[in-house]
């Protein structure tokens, strides 16, 4: 195989944001993306919006996913979308949230353009591929 | 402020040129797409890099090797910090293997770096084996060189050392810094590791640890040998317990030493930062050394020599490749092998044959030419 030829792969950000300690379901996640044969950046624990914005845009991802648990979501998701529009990158990241997200709030999260949201009893292969479908390297 | 004015930024597509304007006008999304696209080697980034070679040469390049779990990323953290308190922009290339069996990866590095978090002139990216050979080197090569010309005054690049390939990608660096954690084993361990000749800088982290002054008295003592062994001369070389002091009698022993450097062996903990202030002393003495003994422009000439290798090596593989397929691919002629129909040697021959007469009808070409 020449080391030249074209080697895609599809980037993903899994991100802890704001102050919510439970990080379990992002570790199964970024397992399976990774499992799944994706590029899995891990962003740790309690992290502000802007330092998402920072690694989203530097990773170049094709998937953001956010996992909230704490409620903050309707604070902290829309910090985190006009951040990468700030840097142009909102367009081309598929964003989705992981997490406990009261089902009115879902569609006012979709509005602002988050692409769908995954509730608790979600099985793993339906994130995977809906991933695949969405996302993906250009 | 550069301007773009190469002959090769002319010749680039829209998109590449639009590109090309970013990195150079400070555009942080414009930099990861271009580190995207190299990564990808997406068809254009050869190009492109082309333009941006010119402006590069400016970064003073780092690069970080050492086990998995000795504190490389956290140590890259602090050492980025003590940067940035010096107001120097910094670009961290952490790179983390990948899984031969499903080709993901969970790249966690940048966990470690907290203390910059935010920072947009800390450029972190993280980067994936991919499965791919030879290719890691050449995309975290060409990487740096997007760093570079986006004008980071630093530059690091941190891998696992633990085999060729981080060899090969530690290598892109001016400098090498291994990182050993205290108990990794005796003085033959490091020396099965082949890890002694690329240091320029030996760093034992975590040194709050028991084992710590075995592993750095190990170190010192390798160091030492392999510098007395180099050039049989250094007998009387006594080895300072001061690390600035073994800096400063590097520069003495100049005309002893092969390129007149010992390496320094410094102990830190970089959960604290502890000792990083004089690793990045170290890194500056071993640039001054470098631009001072002349060492620095043989290492830039290497440089060059192994990525011109490196890509002539590869478009000759896929050149290969083609002649390959026009053969009917590989599998037909791997079953005519397995059959002893014929020989691999004979297989190879036949395809080279004409790739070599033509390199050699052309080079009689040229010859004519500049006789007549």
């Amino acid at each position: 195989m020449s080391a030249d030829q074209t080697q895609r792969a599809t980037r993903c950000l899994v991100a802890k944001v704001g102050l919510d300690g439970h990080d379990r379901g992002a570790h199964v996640i970024a397992r399976a993306f990774r499992d799944a044969g994706f590029e899995v950046i891990y962003s740790g624990l309690h992290r502000a919006p802007e330092e998402i914005v920072q690694a989203a845009v530097q990773e170049d991802v094709d998937v953001l996913g956010i996992s909230i648990l704490s409620g903050a979501h309707n604070t902290l998701v829309p910090k985190v979308i006009a951040g990468l529009q700030s840097y142009d990158a909102f367009e081309d990241t598929l964003i989705v949230v992981g997490g406990i997200i009261p089902e009115e709030d879902k569609t006012e999260l979709k509005e602002l353009g988050v692409a769908e949201v995954f509730g608790p009893g979600t099985a793993i292969k339906e994130t995977v591929e809906f991933v695949r479908e969405h996302a993906g390297p250009d | 402020m550069r301007a773009p004015t190469n002959m090769a930024s002319e010749t680039l597509s829209p998109e590449n040129a639009d590109l090309y304007e970013g990195v150079l006008s400070g555009d942080h999304s414009a930099l990861a797409r271009v580190i995207t696209k190299i990564e990808n080697r997406t068809p254009g980034y050869r190009e492109l890099l082309s333009a941006l070679h010119e402006q590069t040469g400016n970064a003073g390049v780092v690069g970080i090797t050492g086990s998995p779990g000795a504190g490389k990323s956290t140590l890259v953290d602090k050492l980025t910090r003590q940067y940035r308190n010096n107001d120097e922009t910094v670009g961290i290339i952490a790179v983390d293997p990948s899984s031969p069996y499903s080709g993901g990866s969970v790249l966690g590095d940048r966990i470690r770096m907290n203390s910059t978090a935010g920072d947009m002139d800390v450029f972190v990216r993280s980067m994936s084996a991919r499965g791919r050979l030879g290719g890691l080197s050449m995309a975290t090569a060409d990487a740096v060189k997007a760093l570079d010309a986006f004008g980071k005054d630093r530059i690091i690049v941190e891998t696992v050392g633990a085999g060729q390939n981080e060899v090969d990608i530690v290598e892109t660096a001016e400098t090498v810094v291994v990182v050993v954690q205290p108990g990794s084993g005796d003085d033959v361990q490091l020396l099965k590791a082949g890890i002694l000749e690329i240091g320029d800088i030996f760093v034992v982290n975590k040194a709050d640890m028991d084992e710590a002054a075995g592993t750095v008295g190990d170190l010192e003592a390798m160091v030492h040998m392999d510098e007395t062994s180099g050039t049989g001369v250094l007998g009387g070389h006594h080895a300072p317990d001061d690390t600035e002091m073994d800096a400063a009698s590097a520069e003495d022993d100049a005309a002893d030493t092969e390129d007149g450097w010992t390496p320094p062996v410094l102990q830190t903990v970089a959960t604290t930062g502890v000792g990083v202030e004089q690793l990045r002393g170290a890194l500056d003495a071993h640039r001054t050394h470098l631009s001072a003994s002349g060492e620095g422009a043989r290492r830039q000439q290497t440089r060059a020599e192994t990525e011109i290798r490196r890509l002539l090596r590869s478009d000759l593989g896929r050149i290969a490749e083609q002649a390959l397929g026009h053969r009917g691919g590989v599998e037909s002629l791997a079953e005519s092998v397995a059959q002893r129909e014929t020989d691999p040697y004979a297989v190879v021959n036949d395809l080279i044959e004409p790739l070599e007469a033509a390199v050699f009808d052309a080079s009689d070409t040229e010859d004519r030419a500049d006789g007549e």
